[in-house]
């Protein structure tokens, strides 16, 4: 249902161009839930919000293809894309504590979205809040909607968010870290929340995240990205079980084992990953790979279909 | 919410107590200085200090001295004042009343909706020429004295182009009560409104443009526009409505101290017998009675207008309704 095509996003600064994104692409089939990967400032967060036409910044340049449904979204008219927005594919953010306006009440911003998007009486906007706000698992839902944000917990917050997203029944939900914020108990009844929603709904999921654990729980296929690249596709199955990047084994390796020894101190990656204002030449996870080799000072392609890896030492010669 | 409103109350009637005791204090316990020769005036009898003295009870402690100024303002409001010859006090405030509060209601109004006018559309337009212009409009707003300007409106209005079709509707600068000639009051005051609201207009509008491109930053700004949200919607419903809350502060402050007697420039170039006025010329005269009148009073204003802000503040904001 979603396709990206070679999708690139750069940010014009004074330092220079930052290439945020460069060439990605990916696909979403409909139901399905896609796990982003990658550590912050890989480019993951950027590349979603341009498929959701959210980079608002006058000095953004967004490149190449995203078709939704068989419509192009680069360069779709405003107006189209607001349409779109809020009804066919809903993003849930990182930060519950400032992702609401704080002077309505929460009731209030449900029934904006949902009156923006379809012609119903303000009454049945707010029943449908009310209800909403009942599947997300918020006690006392009709008391609840009169709530403000600053009335509830962060918890509570994020499931308001994800209520409003799901307001309108959305065919595409972008997650962009939903549980990051959250401490872990309250991960785990977020991500339970997501599951369930999931069935309820039918709709596919891209899911953002740094989290290898989160990501083992829900995701059906994977994309890891790095400097702004995608260096790894597959199923969770493939990623998890047989990594092919060594960035992806790396991040692996530094999930502390359930079974056997403990190791002393976890396995980190050495190094930062690069400056993306002047990124050195060749494959950007080199100057940290422990597996690097000549061929490494040119730029790896990531060749191949469902399952590939931009990795010198993978790709078939 | 009911009882936040009533909070606020008590605490104005208590800051307005402590401020009564304080300016009592300073008039009336400063040492070394007679209260009794100052409020009699330059070269005054051995006859009227003594009626000073017992009219206003120095010869008694100092607390019933205070409760006697109290009473004479707040209750038998037979404040008399010895330098002009037994004026009342009182009655002689609350006639500049109304034209303070005229002269500077008027103007409020002119500043808010043009200062939420530009405001808004300086921010919409952000980065354009139509922002630029505003901008620099607000900048030159903010930097005329309001002496000045009122001189320039007057020359140009009154005598320039007075019999031009352009300001022949002017009428002699003075004031008009609305009660018997509601058409005089209104154009008596439209210069005098115009000339004050000007700088007030210029600052408000670069005010709240800076505080609705600071809220446009905000995460929830992000969630409207994934919502699919219009921006004229996010714009007016979302940014313009959470920056309302320092635009309000802002207002409470100025409000209060224009009506408070900082209206006194504006005040004496167009010829208003208002508060700032009646104070200066008191404080030429040090006519004591008068100063510590218009003080309470003043006073009165500028803790009553932040009151007023608190409570449009708890409308404004919910997280302050509780807690």
């Amino acid at each position: 249902m979603l396709k990206v095509n070679d999708l690139s996003v750069s940010f014009r600064t004074e330092q220079g161009i930052v290439r945020a994104v460069e060439g990605v692409s990916f696909e979403v089939a409909e139901g399905e839930l896609l796990g982003v990967v990658g550590e912050s400032g890989s480019g993951k967060t950027v590349s979603l919000l341009a498929v959701m036409g959210l980079i608002v910044d006058p000095n953004a340049t967004v490149t190449g293809s995203i078709t939704y449904r068989g419509r192009e979204l680069v360069g779709l008219p405003a107006k189209e894309m607001r349409k779109l927005r809020g009804r066919e594919i809903a993003m849930i953010f990182q930060d519950p504590m400032t992702a609401l306006t704080p002077v309505y009440a929460i009731g209030w911003q449900i029934a904006e979205q949902i009156l923006a998007h379809e012609r119903v009486s303000k009454a049945a906007a707010w029943q449908r809040a009310v209800d909403l706000l009942a599947e997300v698992n918020i006690p006392n839902p009709a008391e609840a909607v009169h709530r403000y944000p600053h009335q509830l917990s962060g918890g509570m917050r994020q499931r308001v968010v994800i209520a409003m997203a799901l307001s309108c029944n959305p065919a595409l939900l972008v997650a962009d870290e939903p549980t990051t914020a959250l401490d872990v108990t309250v991960q785990a009844q977020i991500l339970d929340l997501v599951a369930k929603l999931r069935r309820n709904h039918g709709s596919a999921i891209v899911f953002i995240t740094h989290d290898m654990g989160v990501m083992a729980e829900i995701a059906d296929r994977m994309m890891v990205m790095y400097a702004g690249r995608e260096v790894e596709r597959g199923t969770k199955q493939e990623l998890f079980l047989s990594p092919r990047h060594p960035y992806t084994q790396a991040l692996l390796d530094s999930i502390p084992p359930l079974k056997g020894p403990r190791p002393r101190r976890l396995r980190t990656i050495p190094g930062a990953p690069p400056n993306l204002l002047n990124r050195p030449p060749g494959c950007a996870f080199a100057p940290r790979c422990p597996h690097r080799f000549e061929k490494c000072s040119a730029v790896p392609e990531l060749t191949g279909g469902a399952r590939a890896a931009a990795c010198f030492r993978t790709v078939p010669a | 919410m009911i009882f936040a409103l009533l909070r606020r109350f008590g605490q104005m009637i208590f800051v307005m107590f402590g401020i009564s005791v304080l300016v009592f204090l300073i008039f009336f316990a400063t040492p070394g200085a007679d209260p009794a020769a100052r409020i009699a005036g330059r070269n005054a009898s051995p006859e009227i200090l003594e009626a000073v003295r017992k009219s206003f009870g120095f010869d008694q402690p100092i607390y019933v001295q205070y409760l006697t100024m109290m009473k004479k303002i707040f209750i038998t409001g037979d404040l008399t004042s010895f330098v002009n010859r037994g004026w009342k006090v009182v009655p002689a405030v609350l006639d500049t009343v109304p034209v303070t509060l005229s002269l500077v209601i008027g103007a409020a109004v002119l500043w808010v909706v043009f200062g939420l006018l530009i405001g808004v559309a300086a921010a919409a337009a952000r980065g354009t020429w139509l922002d630029k212009l505003l901008m620099v409009l607000g900048l030159i707003g903010i930097s005329m004295p309001v002496y000045w300007l009122g001189e320039v409106m007057n020359l140009v209005s009154q005598s320039r182009y007075h019999d031009t079709w352009m300001f022949s509707w002017v009428p002699p600068l003075g004031y008009k009560t609305f009660s018997t000639d509601p058409k005089g009051w209104f154009l008596t005051l439209v210069i005098p409104w115009i000339t004050l609201s000007i700088l007030y207009i210029g600052l408000y509008g670069r005010v709240l443009r800076a505080a609705i491109i600071e809220s446009l930053q905000e995460d929830y700004i992000r969630t409207a526009r994934a919502k699919g949200l219009s921006e004229t919607r996010i714009l007016l419903r979302h940014a313009l409505r959470t920056s309302l809350i320092s635009f309000a502060t802002l207002f409470g402050l100025d409000f209060g101290a224009l009506v408070g007697g900082s209206a006194l420039l504006t005040e004496v170039v167009f010829g208003l017998q208002g508060v700032g006025k009646l104070t200066y010329d008191a404080l030429l005269n040090l006519d004591l009675p008068i100063i510590m009148a218009t003080v309470m009073y003043a006073s009165f204003f500028v803790v009553m207008a932040n009151a007023l802000v608190d409570i449009v503040y708890i409308l404004l904001d919910p997280r302050v309704r509780t807690g």
